[in-house]
């Protein structure tokens, strides 16, 4: 064991015997995400640091309390990005919580998830064993696929002490469009884009306002435009890069902000409250003081789920997220005490009842 | 977990008249094969070399069959592997002697095709290929394309994680599986996933995707469907040493391409395939690069010039460029020929599936070539070269006494340098039991109780598959001492 390993090992060790619940935390910058914060915290940015990276094999590998702008920082140097463009939601942003919370920014309908990218983790368990899982490689199907399990698991079935993910190069251009359409009429045009060959990277609507990102080959950009229409927005950038960190003028509210995954040909929904739609009508946003139980239910009538991602703290103690039907929930416990036999991982982050 | 729990099935006795009767009463007539004739053709999948009559084999045909079939199998304690097409390379679907072969041969209906939603809902025996077929009208497909496509089936695809030739762009089965219908030992029925691009809970969709039919067995999925790019072209180079082509492959990345399809043949692999499907490769080459772009005419006319430039610099001999689709497809014809046409001119091979980091590829051909004298067999080299995902195809004559041992210990070998290299010993064909062995080198016995422990958690008394992907400790304490040097 090498490094922090071995004072992290300790402090599970110990609180494995004790049966006292850690809390495992980077900059705490997505505190705010999940169920109740419970327990003494293990802070992982004593871990941090690049313990590889070649640009030519695509994968980076990195302490679980290597700093997000780090490693930004060094793929842009090299031309590359992470794909799934995590959010950071504050400065100190770590790899461990944006795997651990599995959260993607707007790129994600076009490249791929937080856990897509995954090739392989360094984690230790609720036994304080260190374990490895995947590797560096970008095919791997040695085992069950533990790895791409640890992304979004919230830190409930062990820390993460490396994460090697895959990189890809940048675009070699970037245009962001306007177009004007009310939500339907919106949803109807991202849906037909979708089923096309277009270099869509993101896209957002709100307020009768569509924009979208191209990406790609400066050709490809170029005819995507001709195609699509609309007028082109200035700086672009700085747009996605607000919404990606939920700093645009919507995300500012008193109101609960609820986060919900429905399939994208979903209709729109009639629910009280402002909404925001990004990628290309999967992910939508809503503003509303509607009772939980009534979002939850238009959220699994249109196909998916909702999450109680922001503010209604008084309802957060039922849960963040949509219950699971009683099979899941029975693999999922069953789960948890394969990882983490003493229940000391973030005890009730993800699901309620462990 | 210890051993006798993971070989229960086979070591109880199992009241063989008794499970047919009941087996007879769940399944339709002529759902169950029992005489030495009709299981003869399930003894084996892609794997040849491992033979196994099964106790029975069950063809059912609707949903509650199969679980009724596997709720029997549980309370009798009868092991059940589950089979698609039979064309997995690792012996994923290789029967238990005293065990159940569950067929889904029967589940060939193509559900529903959304093109709005670009989904397909398929049921687990429809052939991959004949879901691009179905999706071709509306300008889509379902992206990963094993080789084996026109026969392989989605279920053993999401077995297997399987990928195919266009992966570093379009990702595995795990990337393009939006839903799972599976039905576990026990009879339950859950569905994982959905139509949302995420759900709650633990992401049980990429633990069961590539748990090689151990966990549960798929009863339907809903697959992504991509649009079909308005055009593909592909670049073929020839060079004159393997290392030269293998530096390519990092310099094409290095310049910030990610192309459709990036493979390699040595020159043993492209003449076999040249005497047999004529594909037009350079046979004077000692390793031929295929490098696909796909986009806008005006993107690939781009991307083409800038993989031009980048081979021409890497000491390319030939550079050709395919003139139209027929040409094309001709070139991928040879490529995914490549198995069989290797099968033509030896008795027997094995077909390995290490993953290695790029940038070793030219070190490992070097290592394979030094290998082929030592253990004095012929390999050709067919390479996912973008993934850096080898396929070395080891010729042997399994009526020579020895040739089939000294294959395997090749075999092995090579598998051994691939984790050596940091990488793995399977990039897509699973473990199975071919791999099972060499788990032991990749893993530490903790990693693997671990897996273990997974299993349990869905299959307590280790009835699905058994003996499969991930081996006893028992089995790593002997392969550690009679393995072959270097084992570590």
């Amino acid at each position: 064991m090498d490094d922090f390993a071995a004072y992290f090992a300790e402090q599970v060790r110990g609180a494995a015997a004790a049966k006292r619940p850690l809390r495992i935390r980077g900059s705490g910058s997505k505190d705010f995400y999940g169920g109740p914060l419970e327990g003494e915290v293990l802070d992982t940015r004593r871990h941090t640091g690049i313990v590889g990276y070649d640009p030519t094999e695509l994968v980076i590998t990195a302490r679980c309390g290597t700093p997000l702008t780090e490693i930004e920082a060094a793929l842009a140097g090299a031309g590359q990005m992470l794909a799934f463009e995590p959010p950071h939601f504050g400065d100190g942003a770590t790899l461990g919580g944006a795997i651990a919370t599995g959260l993607s920014g707007p790129r994600r309908v076009a490249a791929g998830s937080a856990r897509d990218f995954v090739l392989g983790v360094k984690m230790m368990n609720g036994r304080a064993e260190v374990l490895n899982f995947g590797g560096q490689v970008m095919k791997n199907v040695a085992g069950y696929d533990v790895s791409r399990l640890m992304a979004g698991a919230m830190g409930c079935l062990g820390l993460l002490l490396e994460v090697s993910l895959k990189v890809l190069p940048l675009p070699a251009t970037e245009t962001t469009l306007r177009l004007e359409a009310p939500q339907g009429r919106a949803l109807e045009l991202l849906n037909g884009w979708a089923g096309r060959p277009l270099p869509i990277s993101a896209s957002c609507w709100e307020d009768d306002a569509l924009m979208l990102r191209l990406s790609g080959a400066n050709a490809a950009v170029a005819a995507a435009r001709r195609q699509i229409g609309g007028e082109r927005v200035a700086d672009g950038a700085a747009f996605w890069r607000a919404l990606r960190e939920q700093q645009a003028a919507f995300f500012a509210d008193e109101l609960p902000l609820w986060r919900l995954s429905l399939p994208s040909v979903a209709a729109q929904l009639d629910l009280p409250g402002a909404q925001l739609l990004e990628w290309g009508g999967s992910l939508r946003w809503l503003k509303s003081g509607a009772t939980p139980e009534r979002i939850r239910a238009a959220a699994t009538r249109a196909g998916g789920h909702a999450t109680l991602f922001r503010g209604g703290e008084e309802d957060r103690a039922d849960g963040a997220f949509q219950t699971l039907p009683s099979p899941l929930l029975a693999l999922n416990r069953q789960l948890k005490r394969v990882f983490d036999p003493a229940g000391i991982f973030n005890p009730g982050r993800m699901i309620r009842e462990f | 977990m210890g051993d006798g729990v993971a070989e229960r099935g086979a070591i109880d006795a199992i009241d063989v008249s008794g499970a047919i009767a009941a087996l007879r009463r769940i399944l339709p007539e002529r759902g169950l094969l029992v005489s030495d004739e009709e299981l003869r053709p399930y003894e084996c999948d892609g794997l040849t070399a491992y033979r196994q009559l099964p106790l029975l084999v069950a063809l059912p045909e609707t949903e509650a069959q199969v679980v009724a079939v596997l709720k029997l199998c549980q309370e009798i304690g009868l092991p059940v592997v589950a089979r698609g097409a039979g064309t997995g390379l690792s012996g994923g679907a290789t029967p238990v002697r005293q065990g159940l072969v569950l067929s889904l041969a029967k589940f060939m209906r193509i559900l529903e095709v959304d093109p709005v939603a670009r989904t397909a809902r398929v049921e687990p025996g429809v052939r991959n290929l004949a879901i691009s077929e179905a999706a071709a009208r509306f300008g889509l497909y379902y992206a990963p394309d094993p080789s084996s496509q026109i026969a392989c089936t989605i279920g053993g695809n999401i077995a297997e994680n399987s990928g195919g030739v266009h992966c570093l762009k379009y990702g595995l089965t795990v990337h393009n599986v939006l839903r799972l219908r599976v039905a576990l030992i026990d009879g339950e029925v859950i569905e994982i996933g959905g139509g949302a691009l995420d759900s709650p809970g633990f992401d049980l969709l990429a633990l069961l995707i590539g748990s090689e039919g151990m966990l549960g067995v798929v009863l339907e999925a809903t697959v992504k469907l991509t649009p079909k790019p308005q055009l593909a072209q592909v670049v073929m180079a020839s060079f004159g040493d393997v290392v030269s082509a293998g530096n390519a492959v990092a310099r094409i990345i290095a310049a910030g391409i990610i192309p459709a399809g990036l493979e390699m043949m040595d020159r043993a692999a492209t003449a076999a395939v040249e005497a047999f499907v004529h594909a037009g490769y350079d046979l004077s080459a000692a390793a031929i690069l295929l490098a696909e772009s796909d986009g806008t005419p005006e993107e690939v006319a781009e991307e083409i010039a800038a993989m031009r430039a980048v081979l021409e610099a890497s000491g390319a001999t030939d550079i050709r460029v395919s003139a139209d689709e027929t040409e094309r497809l001709r070139f991928w014809a040879g490529r995914k020929a490549a198995f069989p046409a290797v099968g033509r001119i030896t008795p027997d091979y094995l077909c390995m599936d290490g993953t290695i980091p790029r940038k070793r590829v030219a070190e490992m051909l070097t290592r394979i070539e030094e290998l082929s004298g030592e253990f004095g067999l012929r390999c050709a080299n067919v390479f996912h070269a973008g993934d850096g995902n080898l396929h070395p195809l080891i010729m042997f004559d399994a009526n020579v006494p020895g040739e089939t041992e000294r294959a395997t210990g090749f075999g092995a070998r090579i598998l051994e340098l691939s984790v050596e290299m940091g990488g793995t010993i399977t990039g897509e064909h699973g473990v199975g039991i071919e791999k099972v062995r060499q788990m032991c080198v990749q893993f530490s016995a903790r990693e693997l109780s671990l897996f273990h422990a997974v299993k349990a958690a869905f299959d307590p008394e280790a009835l699905l598959n058994p003996g499969k992907a991930v081996p006893t400790p028992r089995r790593c304490s002997e392969y550690r001492l009679t393995g072959t040097p270097g084992a570590h």
